[in-house]
């Protein structure tokens, strides 16, 4: 196998990057948070509210109730997919921020593990925001929903790896927008975020159940109403699945863009 | 106390033997294009050595092979004892980098941009802080702490890019052309500053194209052209040995063919480029080619000692790399 394919290194030297990017996020913590916020609540209570007036239960609960647990998961992707790539792109390829931290002590693996974890905690950070809302007003059944902390984190892991994937391949910021078009936006409109997977055709039913997506609100949905997921260890197992390969994958194709 | 370089009636402790950075058979190919063939060098403690080339020589792509970003097809490279690119992580504690671009952190002060880069080797958040002042005051940014990166200068930026390269209190500086871009006040406060840094010891590699750079700074520089070292030595020596010791410039429309009818009778070597004719000639000759000169009242000439650049374009040619 290529050298490129060698598996991920991990040393502490990876912490000092992801301290790098909370440094900056610090700075403007809380516009970003905002910022993060304003969009799902926006599709939360417009559609919770005006669509859900117009509908019976949806999956048992009130219509808002059900879309709530669904936002938590598509603003967690979202996070994790912009941090990875329009921020990590920045960092890599136009400030040049990977260059020079690779002139220290610190190899190409830690830079891309320490962004992969940063990506993915504040995607966490972004979950925990809008959970933390939803608690708020009371769309929360139970301190089960604490369960959903671990597992917003396994998806910003998920889709901060599959992000480092497109920024590893790009040539400029007007590539993403095909992961978007292409992958990002069907995920959420298929994975049961604003609907139950079982109102799709079967056929497109079973695509769908095997999106990391559809994963991720498996999990999150029924600790939110207070329930535990079933087949938590499947989805568990899927999501894991993804966010290693799709990290390994990632990394290869790193090594070969910078380590020229 | 600083060493000039290798001196062989110098009684040499035994650590200071041991080269800083040895480079030897050093191939790099790109697409079946080898941009490095065959490089070698060796720097001693103390020394600073120049790598120049036209663009393209392969001057940074032998940076990268030395700090172990790139691993070369073919060579031996050790750094401050470290096999790279095996080790080069461990050898990196000890080597700062400014690169050729800067690359300071914008969404930092200049503080932050010293503070963060000191954890990347390592160093606690107060061993650095305490050690921010004196870096500050070395890159004459004194008082800069909190200022924004967007507000300095590019004089200030390369300043603070050498003070970031100093966080680690390296062996080894690898400077990849540290005044390009420059105005010429601030090439030669970065001068004055890497003069100080050899004074305290420190050995500096560097790579430019500017010739009175590598004259005022090396003690010893390799000529890279297309990927091989064409000539190595101190820059008198290179000047003795390498050209005629005097030039004449001889400019105006007809230069070029005066160069080529009663020229080559008069002087060694003639190289024409435009409308100038250089003439490269022995102390001896300088006299009668005046002379002759002075007939033709259409042609002005410039007389001087050959320096650096008259060796570097005989040696890697005239025309454009680029």
């Amino acid at each position: 196998m290529h050298p490129h394919f060698a598996l991920p290194s991990f040393s502490w030297r990876a912490i000092a990057v992801w301290r790098r990017n909370f440094l900056v996020w610090r700075k403007m913590a809380i516009p970003s948070v905002l910022g993060n916020l304003a969009d799902p609540m926006i599709y939360l209570f417009g559609l919770g509210y005006g669509l859900g007036s117009l509908l019976p239960e949806v999956g048992g609960v009130t219509y808002i109730v059900f879309l709530a647990s669904g936002t938590v998961c598509a603003s967690t992707m979202n996070a994790a997919s912009f941090e990875a790539l329009y921020s990590g792109f920045s960092r890599m390829h136009v400030q040049k921020t990977w260059e020079a931290i690779l002139n220290a002590p610190v190899n190409l693996d830690d830079v891309l593990a320490g962004e992969w974890l940063w990506a993915a905690s504040k995607a966490t950070l972004s979950g925990l925001a809008i959970m933390l809302v939803i608690g708020l007003l009371g769309f929360i059944a139970s301190p089960l929903a604490l369960w959903a902390i671990p597992v917003v984190f396994l998806v910003g892991l998920s889709f901060g790896a599959l992000g480092l994937i497109v920024t590893a391949l790009a040539p400029s910021y007007d590539f993403f927008m095909y992961y978007f078009t292409l992958f990002l936006t069907p995920m959420v409109l298929l994975c049961g975020v604003f609907f139950p997977v079982e109102q799709l055709p079967p056929l497109l039913q079973s695509v769908a159940g095997q999106l990391p997506l559809a994963h991720a609100v498996r999990l999150v949905r029924p600790l939110l109403l207070g329930e535990w997921p079933a087949d938590a260890g499947q989805h568990l197992a899927a999501l894991l699945l993804i966010a290693l390969a799709a990290y390994w994958l990632a990394l290869a194709l790193t090594r070969r863009r910078l380590l020229k | 106390m600083a060493s000039l370089g290798p001196s062989p009636d110098r009684i040499v402790p035994p650590q200071e033997a041991i080269p800083v950075l040895s480079v030897s058979g050093l191939r790099k190919s790109y697409a079946g294009h080898e941009v490095v063939s065959g490089v070698g060098f060796t720097l001693a403690r103390g020394e600073c050595y120049g790598l120049l080339g036209p663009n393209g020589a392969g001057k940074t792509t032998t940076l990268r092979c030395c700090l172990g970003l790139t691993t070369p097809d073919a060579g031996v490279i050790r750094l401050l004892n470290e096999p790279v690119p095996a080790r080069a992580r461990e050898a990196r504690m000890r080597v700062g980098v400014v690169p050729q671009f800067d690359n300071l952190d914008p969404d930092f002060s200049v503080a932050e941009n010293l503070q963060v880069f000191g954890r990347y080797f390592g160093i606690s958040d107060a061993e650095t802080r305490r050690r921010i002042p004196d870096l500050l005051e070395f890159a004459g940014l004194t008082g800069k702490e909190t200022a924004r990166l967007a507000t300095l200068s590019g004089g200030m930026k390369r300043r603070l890019t050498l003070a970031r390269a100093l966080v680690n209190d390296p062996d080894l500086l690898l400077l990849d052309e540290p005044t390009t871009g420059l105005d010429p006040q601030a090439r030669h406060l970065i001068w004055e500053r890497l003069k100080r840094l050899l004074q305290q010891g420190k050995t500096i590699l560097l790579t430019t194209h500017f010739m009175d750079e590598a004259e005022r700074l090396c003690h010893r520089l390799a000529i890279l052209d297309a990927g091989r070292i064409v000539a190595e030595g101190g820059p008198r020596e290179l000047i003795a040995g390498q050209i005629e010791p005097q030039v004449i410039e001889v400019y105006g429309e007809d230069a070029a063919s005066w160069a080529g009818a009663e020229g080559p009778s008069l002087a060694r070597r003639i190289e024409v480029s435009g409308e100038t004719a250089f003439c490269y000639v022995d102390v001896g000759e300088v006299a009668p080619l005046l002379a002759q000169l002075a007939r033709r009242p259409t042609l002005r000439t410039l007389h001087r000692p050959a320096n650096l650049e008259d060796v570097f374009l005989k040696l890697t040619g005239r025309e454009l790399r680029d």
